[in-house]
């Protein structure tokens, strides 16, 4: 009910960047995306030229720092996984701070963190600086099969929906003395995610039937 | 007596899975009435809310609409004239803004332009919503979200407006201001309900479902104060609400 005003990724703004279609700006993520991608890990000269390029982006959208460097910690899992690899990588090995790590390792790991690093920052820069329902705008303009679209509207509209219910549903549970952090109260977890499971999928049934009472044929008005 | 709004004969269904929840009902709704639709959870009111637009097909009986029968090939102009709220204003208001939400059934009836924006503006007057045009319906109250739930129906200029539950959730402050709005909108009007004060203070007139059939219809007064009937159709008035000091309204 209470959820805040515009979505947590969204950073309000007017900046030239902001004020980019929406569609250009998809476009260019996903070319940023592949051209990273495709870069050798090993070519560094190369990265400090992306690395440049977003910052110069990053800098023109006027976001703080500070508010893209909080949100980046949905990255964390690949770091930790990014630090293991030298050590659990065959091959040659090498020396590092007195550890003794695996070469092959070291270079892939840097080229995860690296490559992994420019994909998050560039995907909350586009978050950051364009609504959501522009998103979807950009995407049909960009010709995006129709359904697509709509099924991800759906999503971003029923998000918050769902995690307040997941969320009374855990208070709800907390109150009788549950504890979500105990494996042993696990299962129960999974059978409560079993049951937002079913309650969204009757809702979405709902949303339907009151869709199809409007008229609903299969294309949303523009 | 001219056509009925709604005129629902020997109505019988049965869900997929075999359970039977209509037995033959015979409901008939003038133009210009209000009517509640009461009985106990589970008697088959949404279930026979569901045939009226044609969203479950009848197993017998019929449906129609100001003549026009409940069939396939009529589901677009059968939508357009039964208006149904439903219960979770979330299942209703799907799109980003209130605007957009509204304007969701008169743009499936084929309307444009300026006469779209019109038909939205003047919904959303009607249930003291104008203002909130362009916020995201997410962010409305419950009762805000149930107001706007009953604009995106009003916007596609119904013969009747059917409302599941419209007191449901909502505070005594809301409650009053949506039955305010509903008295001042000049609309047909069957509304399906447990809260019994609000049937006595909207319609004049009851229908009871028992078990998938009628087993009543008639003033809501009378029906309220047929103590034996509301003890067998397990209806009770909440504590302290006695309709003899209240009367009916003149029907």
């Amino acid at each position: 009910m209470g959820a805040g005003h515009g979505h947590k990724l969204h950073f309000h703004g007017h900046s030239v960047v902001h004020r980019a279609p929406a569609h250009l700006k998809l476009v260019g993520l996903v070319a940023f995306m592949l051209a990273v991608v495709a870069t050798p890990s090993d070519v560094y000269a190369v990265f400090a030229g992306w690395t440049a390029l977003l910052l110069i982006v990053v800098a023109a959208s006027q976001v703080p720092p500070t508010y893209l460097a909080r949100r980046m910690v949905v990255e964390v899992p690949f770091v930790v996984f990014a630090l293991l690899l030298p050590f659990i990588a065959t091959g040659p090995r090498t020396e590092l701070l007195g550890l003794t790590v695996s070469e092959a390792g070291l270079v892939a790991a840097a080229g995860l963190l690296m490559k992994g690093t420019l994909g998050v920052l560039a995907a909350l820069t586009l978050a950051a600086t364009t609504e959501p329902d522009d998103v979807l705008r950009g995407l049909q303009r960009l010709r995006v099969p129709d359904p697509l679209v709509q099924i991800m509207g759906f999503m971003i509209r029923y998000l918050d929906v769902v995690t307040g219910e997941m969320g009374r549903m855990l208070t709800a549970m907390r109150s009788r003395g549950y504890d979500p952090r105990s494996p042993r109260h696990w299962p129960v977890l999974a059978r409560a995610l079993g049951a937002l499971f079913i309650r969204s999928y009757e809702r979405g049934e709902r949303v339907h039937l009151a869709m199809l009472s409007r008229g609903y044929t299969g294309t949303l008005p523009r | 007596m001219s056509t009925p709004v709604l005129d629902v004969r020997g109505l019988a269904y049965a869900y997929p899975d075999g359970h039977q929840a209509l037995y033959g009902v015979d409901l008939h709704v003038h133009r210009g009435e209000s009517v509640a639709l009461l009985g106990p959870n589970g008697a088959g009111k949404t279930t026979l809310v569901l045939h009226l637009n044609g969203i479950l097909t009848a197993g017998a009986g019929s449906v129609a609409v100001s003549g026009l029968p409940v069939t396939k090939e009529n589901f677009q102009e059968i939508r357009r004239r039964v208006g149904i709220v439903f219960q979770d204003p979330d299942d209703q208001l799907f799109l980003g803004t209130v605007r957009q939400d509204v304007a969701f059934g008169p743009a499936n009836l084929g309307l444009r332009g300026s006469a779209l924006e019109r038909r939205v503006m003047e919904s959303l007057d009607k249930v003291g919503m104008a203002d909130f045009a362009d916020r995201p319906p997410h962010h409305l109250s419950f009762g805000q979200r149930r107001r706007v739930a009953v604009a995106t129906v009003l916007a596609m200029e119904p013969e009747i407006l059917v409302l599941d539950e419209p007191s449901s959730n909502l505070d005594p402050a809301s409650r009053r201001e949506l039955a305010e709005i509903l008295r001042s909108i000049d609309v047909t009007l069957l509304m399906v309900t447990h809260d019994l004060p609000y049937a006595l203070e909207l319609c004049p007139r009851s229908v009871v479902l028992g078990d998938g059939i009628v087993v009543a219809d008639g003033a809501t007064y009378d029906v309220l104060t047929d103590d034996d009937l509301m003890r067998a159709h397990r209806l009770e008035l909440p504590f302290g609400f006695d309709p003899r000091l209240v009367g009916n309204l003149p029907a």
